[in-house]
């Protein structure tokens, strides 16, 4: 009797676990589905690019505050950390260098994508999803004007293109919170701080490689935040679990990304 | 050109394993104002889902004008809905345009007409449900009748040849209901349009359609002219039209006994 119960439980959580698995493989078919219908379908953001740039304005400007306020203080943290260890080995003037390559190498992108998704992700979730809800987009949809380019395709390329311009914003403002901290604070040579950092800092290996990933962090939270606002089960509860799952679902797609480009970039 | 500009021919369709529609056959002749009635969940709105080819038809079709639906392309398909305006039941107004943007929408999206035409025209339709002073207001500062009324100008921004109404008086006061009513029908005859119009309002229905639909369990359960159905003995026809709480469509959801249910 016992042991029986104890058999259907564990064929229960089996099946549980396959269940949920294939619903996993199966979303993750759905998104890229939708990712390969967007790209298809982003002529029209081409052609008529004020679509595109109100949508960069939106998100761009939304992420704004959270990104300046947060690089700032970042970079003043970086400076002290930096600088309560530099100075141990006598070469506390590379502290311009640390805060530099600590910002545009990684922080710089991955914060910017972490609050990017927490700012920017969840209202273009929750935006779409009650598009889906209130039935607008089934309205599109009959008047005959593709959901998918007019409304799903422009707020993508909007992301692309913002996040990388929210990164280099959130390093030279992470800089700016740096010199402050280490120049007028603590008294490193301003001097030292910024020629340092200007002979260290390499445009291919550094800059560049920073702005790569910052465009696949674009990518990658922009597509998941409109994949689960279009895929939300049209009721409120599904909405703010949508909302929730892009979140969780960008911040860790953004970390593991990083560790992979990380490592090509660097071997 | 065919007399009925749609017809429903033995249609069955159902979402994942759930079949909603077993068989269903309606026409809707040209010019003439039909009534869909059934209960809630009985599968109307996916039905007039179906006569736009947003989903295929597990058996039977969709003809308008003479075109099975399904069988279209995407391009097809577009160039069918293009002739068709759909008046959900929310409204559906575009949250992020102001009234006149939303009327403004079709015609910009699907047209090449320049913007001093557009904006005559945006206005004419306006005008035409009686909101022409509203233009300028966003969608969440309207009332749920002005908001119905709106979306109404939208759908027929480009003057389509079926109206489509997805329970067009739901959650309307007595006097935006009428308003209404008397919209679909002066369109319907003004401009020559076939409505639509998917119900459960029976006073409503009764009076301004020319034929009606009951849609019950899948299939067409009545169907007739509203003095015809008026008149009918169908115990069916009769709990709908009286609002009888129990008979053929039960009051009780299927359940144990209820003696046993409660003594265990
Ligand atoms: N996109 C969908 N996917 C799955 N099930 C759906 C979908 N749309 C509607 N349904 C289900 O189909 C049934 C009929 O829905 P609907 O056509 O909206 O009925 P009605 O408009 O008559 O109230 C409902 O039980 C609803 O939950
Ligand atoms: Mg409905």
């Amino acid at each position: 009797m016992i042991r029986s119960k104890i058999l259907i439980r564990l064929v229960r959580s089996l099946s549980k676990l396959g269940s949920d698995f294939i619903d996993k493989v199966w979303r993750l078919g759905a998104g890229a589905r939708l990712f390969g219908l967007m790209l298809i379908s982003s002529g029209e953001s081409f052609r008529r690019f004020r679509l595109v740039v109100r949508e960069v304005y939106f998100t761009g400007v939304m992420s704004l505050v959270i990104i300046s306020v947060s690089a700032f203080f970042v970079g003043m943290v970086l400076a002290l950390q930096g600088y309560n260890t530099l100075q141990k080995y006598g070469s506390s003037e590379a502290i311009g260098v640390l805060v530099a390559l600590a910002l545009v190498r990684e922080l710089g992108p991955v914060v910017t994508a972490l609050l990017f998704a927490g700012r920017a992700g969840t209202a273009i979730t929750a935006e779409i999803g009650l598009m889906k809800a209130t039935e607008q987009l089934a309205a599109m949809e009959m008047m005959a004007v593709s959901p998918i380019s007019r409304v799903i395709a422009p707020r993508f390329w909007a992301g692309v293109i913002a996040l990388p311009i929210l990164a280099a914003l959130f390093s030279m403002i992470g800089i700016l919170g740096g010199y402050l901290v280490a120049v007028p604070l603590i008294g490193v040579d301003s001097g030292a701080f910024w020629s340092q950092m200007q002979a260290n800092v390499d445009w291919q290996f550094d800059i560049v490689n920073g702005v790569i990933k910052s465009i696949v962090f674009g990518v990658a939270c922009t597509i998941i935040a409109l994949f689960e606002g279009y895929d939300a089960p049209p009721t409120a509860e599904g909405v703010s679990r949508a909302t929730t799952r892009t979140v969780v679902t960008s911040s860790l797609v953004v970390l593991a990304l990083d560790f992979v480009l990380t490592s090509f970039m660097i071997v | 050109m065919t007399q009925n500009i749609v017809e429903i021919d033995n249609l069955s369709f159902g979402y994942k394993n759930r079949t909603l529609h077993k068989g269903i056959s309606m026409s809707f002749p040209r010019g003439k104002v039909v009534a869909i009635m059934g209960g809630s969940g009985s599968g109307k709105t996916t039905l007039l889902r179906l006569i736009g080819g947003q989903f295929k038809p597990s058996a039977g079709e969709v003809r308008v004008d003479g075109q099975v639906v399904h069988q279209q392309n995407r391009e097809g398909i577009y160039k069918l809905r293009r002739r068709m305006g759909m008046l959900f039941q929310q409204g559906a107004l575009f949250t992020d345009l102001s009234v006149y943007d939303n009327v403004a929408f079709p015609m910009r999206e699907l047209t090449d007409l320049p913007e001093s035409m557009i904006h005559d025209l945006v206005l004419m339709k306006l005008n035409a449900v009686g909101l022409r002073g509203a233009h300028s207001l966003m969608p969440t500062e309207l009332s749920g009748g002005m908001a119905r009324r709106v979306a109404l100008a939208r759908a027929i921004a480009l003057d389509p040849d079926i109206m489509m109404y997805d329970e067009p008086f739901a959650g309307l006061d007595p006097i935006s209901m009428a308003v209404i009513c008397d919209l679909i029908r002066t369109l319907n005859d003004a401009l020559g349009i076939t409505s639509i119009v998917v119900t459960h309002d029976v006073e409503e229905t009764f009076s301004f359609a020319d034929y009606i639909y009951f849609v019950a369990d899948g299939v067409v359960a009545a169907e007739g002219r509203p003095e015809d159905l008026r008149q009918s003995t169908l115990p069916f026809i009769h709990q709908f039209v009286h609002g009888e709480k129990d008979g053929p469509v039960p009051f009780h959801y299927p359940a144990a006994d209820y003696k046993l249910d409660l003594l265990g």
